[in-house]
């Protein structure tokens, strides 16, 4: 397209161009839609009181997942309790604090690291560190701590740009009035950036609970409801992964998958009205 | 005098919850290399890398067929989104009415946040039996991945993209149209190369993506750890050596999958070395007065 010669002219080129456009934007909804569709027209029907609320039988050849359900509310909430102050806490430092220096690049390029080292990667790292190291051994304690350090980078950057974004003039305001630069930010610029901190904490979750890689050898793989963080779990994608690749069965295979896309829908759909939320209300409406 | 206290004190804890991320990934590269080494100092770093057999059972320890996996799958996938990324980044930002724009960018957020188990279940279910009766060979291939892996990092390259294109000035494109180009010429000579610095780091972004995934991979790809005679038949990807294996491996074959682990390291810090270079010499464009 770049070197097109003159056979075809302008106009055409335009005329096909927006088609080849149009094409590629309806291709990526057919796309989303097949994939979801299959999935929920695979799986809903699978969906019952027993399914949701029971135990497996056997290894989940029938029976239910609420363990698993379980389970993966258990690692979440851990990664959360250690990843949200860490991730807010460090957004509002680099946000207000933080100048120009090379500890600033260094934390941000750590930052970035962190957000781009592959899950499995983690999962080696937790094997190593809290598994064998720490003693933590195969745990809902050593999976959450380890989904804990993917979801940090998540919940840093949204919550950074959403401090960031919070007027100059709210700041300045408050400041003027006698307040110190900690009341300012606590009092002015936290509570402003709210939904921008709550949708990064929200996504870091959304990470938590999609993570499969990464919980692979530190969660272990239990089919019972974990009693303590020292007990061995089995999240939702892992349930997912272990029914679909070693054949042990289909139905509860679609059933598992049903349940975490609504999980990711639901997240998605909120993420999206806090945000329109949060535009709204930094427009002055 | 309690007031300056209280300042000092926060200021000090904000910045320790800011210098954790250094502290963490020190201790995931120290820990990983670590357990990684002793494999590497007994096979030899070279004939680790550059080995062409992996066999545990044998002693061999080669991961060359792993990297030729995942760089080829890698590079198939981009092959297909990347023109697709960009495409779909030019309509969002410069054609699509506001009507569609409100339902294709929930549309591209939701395929950025489906788990990547999912979309390796839908490849194993839905994808492996349509290559297998289209293409023969059993379905699982390094083609089959990377039509997934296209899936899964097109969200990635097309929003960045997006961006990019849309923080190019309004005057750039007034000053083409008014010169009586179509809105595509300008596009194509104006607003995409004003643009490409931001769409390379996306591209970039999407490949260490690919390069990192493994759930996906792990279940459409085959998993044989021989390089591939074509695109149709099975390979295994890195990612996929360190979670097939790790649930048995002892001694000198564990540490062999934490340096399996160190090579995806090295690939990963590359290419965000090659992003960070990129995005400073554009910044220093901007700021050089060239835009």
């Amino acid at each position: 397209m770049i070197s097109m010669p003159r056979i075809i002219s302008p106009h055409h080129a335009q005329k096909i161009m927006n088609v080849v456009l149009w094409g590629v934007g309806f291709l990526a909804i057919v796309i989303l839609i097949i994939i979801i569709g299959y999935i929920l027209y695979n799986g809903l029907p699978q969906f019952s009181l027993e399914f949701i609320f029971g135990n497996p039988v056997g290894s989940g050849e029938s029976g239910g997942i609420w363990p698993m359900i379980v389970s993966t509310f258990y690692v979440t909430f851990i990664a959360l309790i250690v990843a949200t102050p860490l991730g807010v806490l460090a957004a509002i430092w680099l946000a207000e604090y933080a100048g120009e220096s090379n500890l600033v690049k260094a934390i941000r390029f750590a930052a970035e690291t962190l957000a781009s080292i592959p899950s499995i990667v983690f999962g080696l790292f937790g094997l190593t560190f809290f598994v064998v190291f720490l003693q933590m051994g195969f745990s809902v304690l050593s999976g959450g701590l380890t989904l804990a350090l993917m979801a940090i980078p998540t919940i840093l950057r949204t919550a950074e740009v959403s401090i960031e974004a919070v007027p100059q003039s709210y700041k300045e305001g408050s400041l003027a009035l006698g307040a110190s630069k900690w009341q300012t930010i606590y009092r002015v610029v936290i509570p402003a950036a709210i939904p921008g901190i709550t949708t990064g904490i929200i996504l870091g979750m959304a990470r938590a609970i999609e993570e499969t890689a990464a919980i692979l050898y530190t969660v272990g793989a239990a089919l019972a409801i974990p009693m303590s963080i020292w007990d061995p779990a089995r999240p939702l994608p892992l349930h997912l992964y272990i029914l679909a690749t070693e054949g042990v069965s289909l139905p509860n295979a679609y059933g598992t998958a049903a349940v975490l896309v609504l999980i990711i829908l639901i997240i998605t759909i909120s993420t999206n009205y806090l945000v329109e939320k949060y535009t709204k209300k930094m427009m002055g409406r | 005098m309690a007031r300056n206290w209280e300042e000092f004190l926060v200021e000090k804890v904000l910045l320790l919850a800011a210098i954790s991320s250094i502290i963490i990934i020190l201790l995931i590269i120290g820990f990983v290399i670590q357990q990684g080494i002793p494999a590497m100092e007994q096979v030899g770093p070279l004939n680790f890398i550059f080995g062409m057999d992996w066999s545990p059972s044998y002693g061999l320890y080669g991961v060359f067929p792993m990297i030729v996996g995942s760089l080829g799958m890698t590079a198939l996938a981009l092959l297909f989104a990347v023109p697709l990324s960009i495409f779909g980044a030019i309509f969002l930002a410069e054609v699509a009415p506001k009507n569609m724009r409100k339902i294709l960018k929930p549309t591209i957020q939701t395929l950025a946040g489906i788990p990547s188990v999912i979309y390796g279940f839908f490849g194993l279910i839905v994808l492996v039996p349509f290559m297998r009766i289209h293409f023969g060979g059993s379905g699982f291939s390094m083609l089959t991945a990377s039509i997934i892996l296209t899936v899964m990092v097109l969200p990635t390259i097309l929003s960045i993209s997006e961006d990019a294109l849309r923080s190019i000035p309004l005057e750039y494109k007034e000053a083409s149209l008014a010169l009586g180009a179509t809105h595509w010429q300008t596009i194509k000579n104006v607003i995409f190369p004003a643009a490409l610095p931001g769409i390379v780091t996306g591209i970039i972004l999407g490949m260490g993506r690919a390069i990192g995934e493994t759930m996906a991979v792990i279940m459409v790809a085959g998993n044989t750890p021989i390089i591939p005679g074509s695109i149709l038949e099975p390979a295994r990807a890195l990612t996929s050596n360190i979670a097939l294996e790790m649930g048995y491996a002892l001694g000198l074959h564990y540490n062999a999958l934490f340096a399996t682990g160190i090579v995806l390291l090295m690939m990963i810090i590359v290419l965000l070395v090659i992003t960070n270079y990129i995005n400073y010499k554009r910044k220093v464009t901007v700021g050089g007065g060239y835009l």
